[in-house]
Formats: structure tokens, C-alpha cells, sequence
């Protein structure tokens, strides 16, 4: 299983979870916890380890990219890049004819970062490349790839709503779902509206 | 195009003025506006403006566990529920590796291009209201109710179906429903037969879509624009093609594209999916395997394995995906939907300039926009 390691774990911090919402009966009770495996424990137990890790369609590339098991995490590659790369990376899977899917963040509080997730397709084959980076929550800007791709205009703007981000360059970084007079961004884990 | 170049090449010597279309305007099909820049009769530039029905779907999928979320996918394309409800549960069902039983992916086969039908039956009537024909919105909902009522009585709703369970589907098909369905496609199919003459044929209809908004592939590929959009631009680009999911690969169907890129192209992409929708639902009712229709063994209290997952469907209007996050916990970290309508809108602005505003609209219409789906 080639999970991406910069998955953090952030169990550790309880106020992670949404502070403002006032959670929603809080789930069924932990009773039937005990009854049922914490695991569905597949029976067949389908084939879990590809015993060599998933091959990287994008290996010709000079960009740090893995091959990921699409069966269990629904992409083909992976890539993190350092913040100041994005540009070029678009640049690059520009070049190899893929299309922007979208660009969305997380907010990863108890690290102090906010990830930038960009989402890539191809058109024509089966092919999705998750391209990620991580910059600092306190100042979280990092380069607009409005110039590559055009259609990354409303994902930054979006992103910009939700996260804070700072799209640098971005012709028009004004609220786009939000109302057009906010200043805040609901989707940072310390949001209370 | 002698005016489009003549609009946009004199550097707005020409004096504009600012036209206002919408938020509440029967042409943006809900709370779409366009604040559009005119030069006379033509567009200098049109900037759609979003958000005026956005309700933060994501932060709700932030405050809830993935079942409670379940019900809000139903209501983020309200006329493709079932899409967008697979490709949740499909996300959830890829995280804790839950084999789906065979009839239970083939009922989420039938229903999902029941859903389509009827979705594109919507697209079709509302588009030619837009072009000035009222008639054939009769003739569509008169169709749509068939599917409505057969899908209202497995699933007790009529829009926002929440039909899909992770593990499986809600319950199981009847033969009613089984025996309704074969009749539906067998009525279908010279209904659509008779649209075609209809309207399609329609030299009316024809002058205002043929050339009119013309959107390159490239162009698509830019803007990440997709399903018939795209389709209609040449590209055979369809998720249940290339990365086929639930048993979408089992059937025999083509993808419908045109080389033309206009508007008159997306319509017959949209019509020519009517067809291959009926197909694959008479092979899925053929071949329907018998089974339960929910996964053994789906633990009450859902908790994914850390980690991002993805999964993506073929909506009516194109790319649906859904990513979550989980840091282990029985509520998602993150819930992103990717919606196509946002991608195929906002190639909109650089599409449109330079067209006379009838033009536009119809342009508009071609997209097949559903607004909640941009906002969500």
C-alpha cells in the first residue's frame, strides 16, 4: 500500500475538530463499537498488497511523482512539491496534455500548514495526478497557475474563500461564493462563525 | 464574425454600458448572474458572478459523520442525485474497501441513467425555453414523470433520491419497478425519434445553434470543461469510459461526440446520450444478477483509515469527484466535490466575447448549467 506519507495524523489534537458547529447529536452512541470490528476485516481480503508499489505513469517527467494503487485511493500518481514549484509542475503536466481538475486546500491546524491540493486529469486516457504542497498557515500565499491554466481563476478564487489562501498574481482574487463583503474563511478547523 | 473582431480588436474605443443578467432571470436556469459589458447588441465581456445560492456544502461535510452527510450529496445537482450520491458513497466504499454486491452496482447502474434521462429531459426543455419554444418542455416532462414515478417508487423521493447507501443501495427493485422500467424504455425510444423530428430537424432551431459558440478542445482542456461539453468538442472524454467504476464496465455503449464544437454539437451529444442511457439500462435490466443489494458486514460507526481518498462519476454534466480526507475519525477531516457545471461555466467569459447576446444565451443553455451545482 503506497500511502502518501505527508498524510499526518493529527489525532493528537483535539481541537482539530469543527469548534463553532454545535455537533450534531454527536454521532450514534460508542455502544456498537464493541460489536462490530473496527475494520469491515474484508473476509476474501481482495489483493491488498501489490506486492510492487503501483507503477508511475509520469515517470518520465523530472518531477517528483509515485505511482499510487488507483483501486484504493482513486488517482494514479502523487506528487509533493515545494510551494514555489507549482508553476512549473503545471507547466509540465500542461505539456503532457492534462487538464485541471481543481485546486481546493487543507487546513492542517495542528501543523501549523495549510496544504494546497491540485487535481489534474487527462482527457483522453486514465490518468489523474494529485499534485500537493504545504506552506505556512500564518501566511499562506503561494503562486497563482491562472496563466497555465485558466480555469484555475475560480478554484483560486474559491480556495481563496475558504482557506485564506493568497493567490500571488491572480488577476482578481475577490470573494466568488462567499459575499462579496466577507472576510472570513469558514473552512480553517479555527473558523467560529 | 466580422463584428466579433470589430468588438474586441478597437480596444473599446466604442461606447459601452454595463447590462445586468440575473441573479433572478428565467435564462440563468436559478441564481446565476452575468454582468456583461455591451457594445450595442455584442458582448465586450461577460463575468458571471456566483455564490447567491452557496450553503458551504463542504463545512457541512466538516460537522457531520459520513452517513449524516449523506443526504446533502442528493442536493448539489438536484437533477442528477444519483451521480453525486455514488460518487460519495463510492469514496467512502474505496477507503474501507467494502465489496459492493453485483445487483446492487447494477440497480445503481439502471437508476443512475434513469437519473440521466431525465436530467438531460430537464436540460432539453429549459434549453428550448430559452430559445423561444415552449411547446417541447410539455413534451419532456410528460416523459421526465414516467421516470420520476418508477424512481419515486423504489426510492420514495422524486428529486433528491439519497438512494445509494455505502455498502449498497437503500432497497432492493421490485418487479413492478422492473417491468415499469422495460416499458419506459421501450416508450422512449420513438419519443426520442419524435423529438428529433420535432425540433431537431427544426430549421428554426438549427440557425440558432449551428456555429453559434464555438468552444475548441483545447479550450475545454484549459478550463477542465467536461461531459457533453467537451463531447461536443470532439473529445470522447467520459468517466465511466476511461475510469470505469461500479459495472459501468460491463455494458456495450458509445460515447457520443461532435466535431463541430458548437452549440447545435452539445444539443445532439445530449440527445445521441438519451440513447446510449437506454441501452445500457435494457443490458443492466438483462442482465440484472440476483444477490443482495447491500455490502455484509458495513460497520455502524464508519471510520476511514487516515488519509486522502478520490472517486469520480459521470454526471449529467460531466466530472463529478469527491475527495475526503480522514484523520481516522467518524467525521470527515475534509469533504471537497468537484462540480462539473463550475469548470464548463467558467470558460463562459472568454467563450462569449465578442457575440451578440442572443447568442450568448443559447451558448449559455448548451452548457446545461444547474446553479446549486457551481454554488454548492
Amino acid at each position: 500500500m503506497s500511502t502518501n506519507e505527508p498524510q499526518p495524523k493529527v489525532d493528537s489534537a483535539p481541537p482539530a475538530s469543527p469548534p463553532a458547529v454545535p455537533a450534531p447529536t454527536a454521532v450514534v452512541p460508542p455502544k456498537p463499537v464493541a460489536a462490530t470490528a473496527p475494520r469491515p476485516a474484508a473476509p476474501a481480503q481482495p489483493p491488498p498488497p501489490p506486492a510492487p508499489p503501483a507503477p508511475n505513469p509520469l515517470a518520465h517527467l523530472p518531477l517528483p511523482f509515485k505511482g499510487v494503487d488507483y483501486a484504493a485511493k482513486g488517482y494514479h500518481a502523487d506528487a509533493t512539491v515545494s510551494p514555489d514549484l507549482v508553476v512549473a509542475v503545471a507547466e509540465v503536466l500542461d505539456k503532457e496534455g492534462l487538464s485541471l481538475d481543481t485546486i481546493t486546500g487543507v487546513d492542517w491546524m495542528a501543523e501549523g500548514q495549510m496544504e494546497v491540493v491540485y487535481d489534474y486529469f487527462h482527457p483522453a486516457k486514465a490518468l489523474r495526478v494529485v499534485v500537493r504542497t504545504r506552506i505556512p498557515r500564518d501566511n499562506p500565499e503561494i503562486a497563482s497557475i491562472h496563466k497555465v491554466f485558466p480555469g484555475a481563476n475560480w478554484h483560486e478564487r474559491e480556495t481563496h474563500d475558504f482557506f485564506g489562501i493568497r493567490f500571488l498574481g491572480h488577476p482578481n482574487l475577490t470573494p466568488f461564493l462567499l459575499p462579496e463583503d466577507s472576510d472570513f474563511h469558514p473552512l480553517r478547523k479555527d473558523y467560529a462563525p | 464574425m466580422i463584428a466579433k473582431d470589430a468588438i474586441l480588436s478597437n480596444g473599446g474605443a466604442n461606447e459601452t454600458f454595463v447590462l445586468n443578467l440575473g441573479p433572478q432571470h428565467p435564462a440563468t436556469h436559478g441564481v446565476l448572474r452575468v454582468k456583461m459589458t455591451m457594445d450595442g447588441e455584442y458582448i465586450v465581456r461577460a463575468e458571471p458572478v456566483c455564490g447567491y445560492i452557496h450553503r458551504m456544502q463542504e463545512k457541512m461535510g466538516e460537522n457531520r459523520t459520513y452517513a449524516q452527510f449523506l443526504p446533502n450529496t442528493s442536493r448539489i445537482d438536484y437533477l442528477s442525485a444519483m451521480t453525486y450520491t455514488h460518487g460519495f458513497v463510492g469514496a467512502v466504499e474505496r477507503a474501507l474497501k467494502l465489496q459492493v454486491p453485483p445487483r446492487a452496482e447494477y440497480i445503481r447502474v439502471i437508476t443512475s441513467e434513469m437519473n440521466r434521462i431525465s436530467s438531460h429531459l430537464v436540460w432539453w426543455g429549459a434549453f428550448l425555453l430559452d430559445l423561444g419554444g415552449f411547446t417541447p418542455l410539455l413534451y419532456a416532462f410528460d416523459d421526465r414523470e414516467k421516470i420520476l414515478d418508477l424512481l419515486e417508487s423504489i426510492t420514495g423521493s422524486r428529486l433528491t433520491y439519497s438512494y445509494f447507501r455505502i455498502g449498497g443501495v437503500y432497497n432492493d427493485v421490485d418487479d413492478q419497478f422492473l417491468k415499469g422500467t422495460r416499458a419506459f424504455v421501450a416508450q422512449m425510444r420513438p419519443r426520442l425519434k419524435m423529438y428529433r423530428s420535432l425540433v431537431t430537424d427544426n430549421i428554426i432551431l438549427r440557425k440558432r445553434l449551428i456555429d453559434i459558440g464555438p468552444i475548441s478542445k483545447e479550450m475545454c482542456r484549459k478550463y477542465g470543461a467536461t461531459g457533453p461539453v467537451i463531447r461536443g468538442s470532439g473529445v470522447p472524454y467520459d468517466v465511466r469510459r476511461v475510469e470505469p467504476y461500479s459495472a459501468y464496465s460491463e455494458f456495450d455503449f458509445v460515447i457520443p461526440t461532435r466535431e463541430e464544437t458548437d452549440s447545435m454539437a452539445r444539443y445532439l451529444v445530449r440527445m445521441e446520450e438519451m440513447v446510449q442511457s437506454l441501452r445500457i439500462i435494457e443490458q443492466a435490466l438483462d442482465k440484472l444478477p440476483a444477490g443482495p443489494v447491500m455490502a455484509e458486514k458495513v460497520p455502524r460507526v464508519l471510520k476511514l483509515p487516515a488519509g486522502d481518498y478520490c472517486y469520480a462519476t459521470e454526471a449529467a454534466r460531466g466530472r463529478f469527484a469527491v475527495r475526503i480526507v480522514s484523520d481516522g475519525k467518524e467525521i470527515p477531516y475534509r469533504v471537497k466535490l468537484r462540480t462539473p457545471s463550475l469548470s464548463n461555466l467558467s470558460l463562459f467569459e472568454e467563450a462569449s466575447a465578442g457575440m451578440l447576446l442572443p447568442d450568448a444565451l443559447a451558448l449559455m443553455g448548451s452548457l446545461d448549467l444547474v446553479i446549486p451545482d457551481i454554488d454548492r
